[in-house]
């Protein structure tokens, strides 16, 4: 990887841009799993591993499945965000794995948000 | 009056008005530039005299941002970019068409559930530190990079001088997030000015406080805005080498910094001639063994280069002689990962953020008995009752607030009566606490005060590194003093002894850890005497707590013989027919407090 120049910055991040926005083309749903030690000791992983194993065996390839850190509602671990192209994402809070799979079945390919196992609709508010 | 004789003009109107939000979360996704080309491409089309544009503050959707409202017909148009702009302007200003594709159409029948920016957790927080948690994968520099990662860090090696850096860090009034809040800019101007062969800045993320774990969490979800706020740092103030000093019982943090220097260097983002500049820089990662006194930074120097790690007299400070002798900066996670962000931002809207002196916002974990823990930033002079009860949700199972204690076992306890104290670097020292890194503990009525000064002084004795007597043997005989009270063996002059010996501890020890090790016993002291009181004459635990001054007992009226505390008494110590009053054999009883938990009808009291 050659080293950058200032300029080369803008360049990453509007790459990143149309690799990650959903409506650029991206994917058609972004699911998040927050894997922070708070929700890895939650059990995080196996919700991870739940959604690979449905991606798989349902050969889904238009959504994104990626990690980030915690959440900060800590208490209510494992969380996971997901976000349907042109909606609102939702937060998850106290899943497992048969959560997950629910979600997974209703809201990430039924488009349906399970309102029973939602903590939220929207993002957090930066300053 | 009959007419308007004003002689102001009337406000200029306009047929559109576009509100872009510019939020940090909409900045850092280039709402700036958004703002610039609207404005360049209004007038370009002479819409000028029609269409205005306003920069909005935070409108909570910050995920998909840059967004915009268009006035009067109110279109929500979300994640915009410098692209869009000539298409929109075309379309929606000189047509009148809203552009679908850019549009944020909510569901139709929007779902029952509240939005984020409506439940209180979320939406009293303010972030800037935690500015991209749970938004980017912490493992991919790009990502970082896409929400404005390392443009301040690009700005300041292109464009600025170090004092000017140094300046303005000055201004925005950060102050060390590790406990002292000694101010930023002038410790890193210290360290620029003094002479030495060589300079070094050190990252402090040996977070050692019970319940603390910000330091932890921001590495964990942003490493890379701590490594740039580090080599901004570094730039300011001519250092070549960084160190980030970790506790090895963080693996997942430490496989996260390790991942973001890896990439970061790949990347000439530290390393030889940082972005094609002359400036060079690099970062290595020291594992802690977890001891608590390496969090004072003598100590943590003396551990960094291999020896005992003791704390040592100041003067010299670190600044004019710490690592092997190089004049030396130490800031603490979350001050380092600031830094981007008033460069980015500005320093004058950072100082914007808080009270008179304490700028910005802190990171506290809020942990114990309270509803919503977790991991929580908000803006400096929040009171304590809104981050324990709109953020924390209050105390769970309907039972009393009691204290809050901060700043870990440097710190003190602060009652309820003190609950709309603002939470700034004064007001808590005021009131016999810290500010401390940011652990926040919320006790209830069943938490004793006595038992909670013997716990910190428990783990004090045995984290003091046993360099000053004071501090080695004062400690210790404070713990044996408060552990005797909590044992129903207090005397009446043992509260007179224990402000003598925190008096001496306090003055007689080198480092923090001595100096501040007696404040959980004075503010409990203070707050709380009627417990010491209760414990030492009445040999009574008021919140039921230590156990040999606690009797458990069924009141015989409440208890409907449902057995229940019968069958999981580990001692058999319950006894009783089914549908009869139980009893409880105090030979048998360990205390436990198991019977009082299972019972659904508030039968079993403690005396």
């Amino acid at each position: 990887m050659a080293k950058l120049r200032p300029e080369d910055l803008d360049k990453i991040a509007e790459r990143m841009r149309h690799q990650t926005l959903l409506r650029d083309g991206a994917g058609r749903a972004k699911v998040t799993v927050h894997m922070g030690t708070c929700g890895i000791s939650a059990g995080a992983r196996k919700i991870m591993s739940v959604l690979l194993t449905e991606v798989q065996q349902q050969h889904v390839e238009d959504v994104i499945l990626t990690a980030s850190g915690c959440a900060g509602l800590c208490s209510r671990e494992p969380m996971m965000t997901v976000e349907l192209k042109d909606e609102a994402p939702v937060k998850y809070v106290d899943l497992d794995e048969d959560k997950a799979r629910k979600i997974f079945a209703d809201h990430v390919l039924g488009g349906k948000v399970v309102t029973e196992f939602a903590l939220g609709v929207g993002s957090e508010r930066l300053s | 009056m009959s007419k308007d004789t004003s002689p102001i003009e009337a406000p200029k109107t306009y047929r559109v008005q576009l509100l872009i939000c510019a939020g940090t979360g909409c900045v850092s996704n280039r709402s700036f530039k958004v703002r610039d080309a609207l404005i360049g491409q209004i007038s370009k089309q002479g819409l000028s005299d029609e269409v205005q544009v306003v920069a909005t503050g935070c409108q909570g959707f910050c995920a998909q941002g840059p967004i915009m409202i268009t006035q009067p017909d109110g279109i929500f148009y979300q994640m915009l970019t410098v692209d869009d702009v000539p298409l929109l302007v075309e379309e929606h200003l000189v047509k009148g068409r809203p552009v679908k594709k850019l549009m944020y159409t909510p569901a139709k029948g929007e779902p029952p559930i509240p939005k984020l920016s409506d439940i209180a957790f979320f939406s009293k927080q303010r972030l800037i530190v935690l500015r991209n948690r749970g938004l980017i994968d912490p493992e991919k520099i790009d990502e970082y990079i896409a929400r404005d990662g390392y443009q301040a860090l690009a700005k300041v090696v292109t464009s600025s001088s170090p004092e000017q850096v140094i300046e303005r860090v000055k201004v925005s009034g950060l102050r060390g997030r590790g406990g002292a809040g000694f101010l930023t800019g002038l410790k890193w101007e210290l360290t620029r000015k003094a002479s030495g062969n060589g300079k070094c800045v050190i990252c402090n993320a040996d977070e050692g406080d019970p319940g603390a774990f910000m330091d932890r969490s921001i590495i964990e979800s942003d490493p890379h805005s701590v490594l740039e706020g580090m080599t901004i740092g570094a730039y300011a103030i001519g250092a070549k080498n960084g160190y980030v000093y970790i506790r090895e019982e963080y693996p997942l943090a430490m496989k996260r910094l390790h991942i973001a220097i890896d990439q970061a260097r790949e990347y000439g983002l530290i390393g030889d001639n940082i972005l094609g500049s002359e400036f060079s820089f690099d970062v290595a990662v020291h594992r802690g063994a977890g001891a608590f006194v390496c969090g004072e930074e003598t100590s943590l120097i003396a551990s960094l280069e291999g020896r005992t790690p003791e704390p040592r007299i100041r003067p010299p400070f670190p600044a004019q002689s710490g690592l092997r002798g190089m004049p030396t900066n130490i800031n603490n996670v979350e001050t380092w990962a600031n830094v981007p962000v008033i460069i980015n931002r500005g320093a004058e809207w950072f100082s914007s953020v808080g009270t008179e002196k304490s700028k910005g916002t802190k990171v506290f974990s809020v942990v114990g008995n309270v509803t919503n823990t977790g991991l929580v930033e908000v803006p400096m002079g929040m009171t304590l009752r809104e981050i324990v009860y709109d953020i924390g949700g209050g105390i769970p199972g309907g039972k009393q607030f009691k204290a809050v204690q901060t700043g870990g076992p440097s710190g003190g306890c602060i009652p309820e009566s003190l609950v709309d104290l603002p939470i700034d670097y004064e007001r808590l020292t005021e009131v016999g606490s810290i500010m401390g890194s940011g652990g926040l503990i919320v006790m209830d009525e069943q938490t004793c005060m006595v038992d909670v000064a013997r716990y910190f002084l428990d783990f004090l004795r045995s984290e003091s590194c046993g360099k000053c007597t004071t501090c080695r043997e004062g400690i210790a005989a404070m713990h044996d003093i408060v552990a005797d009270i909590c044992n129903g063996q207090g005397k009446r002059e043992d509260i007179g002894l224990l402000e003598d010996l925190a008096d001496a501890v306090k003055d007689a020890s080198l480092c923090a850890l001595g100096g501040t090790a007696p404040n959980p016993v004075l503010s409990t002291l203070r707050y709380f005497q009627d417990e010491y009181e209760a414990h030492i004459s009445e040999k009574k635990c008021p919140a039921g707590v230590c156990r040999a001054l606690i009797h458990y007992r069924i009141d015989p009226d409440k208890c409907k013989g449902c057995m229940l505390c019968n069958k999981q008494c580990p001692q058999d110590a319950v006894e009783g027919m089914p549908k009869e009053p139980q009893t409880i054999d105090e030979e048998k009883c360990i205390k436990c407090g198991v019977c009082r938990e299972s019972c659904k009808f508030e039968a079993v009291v403690v005396e």
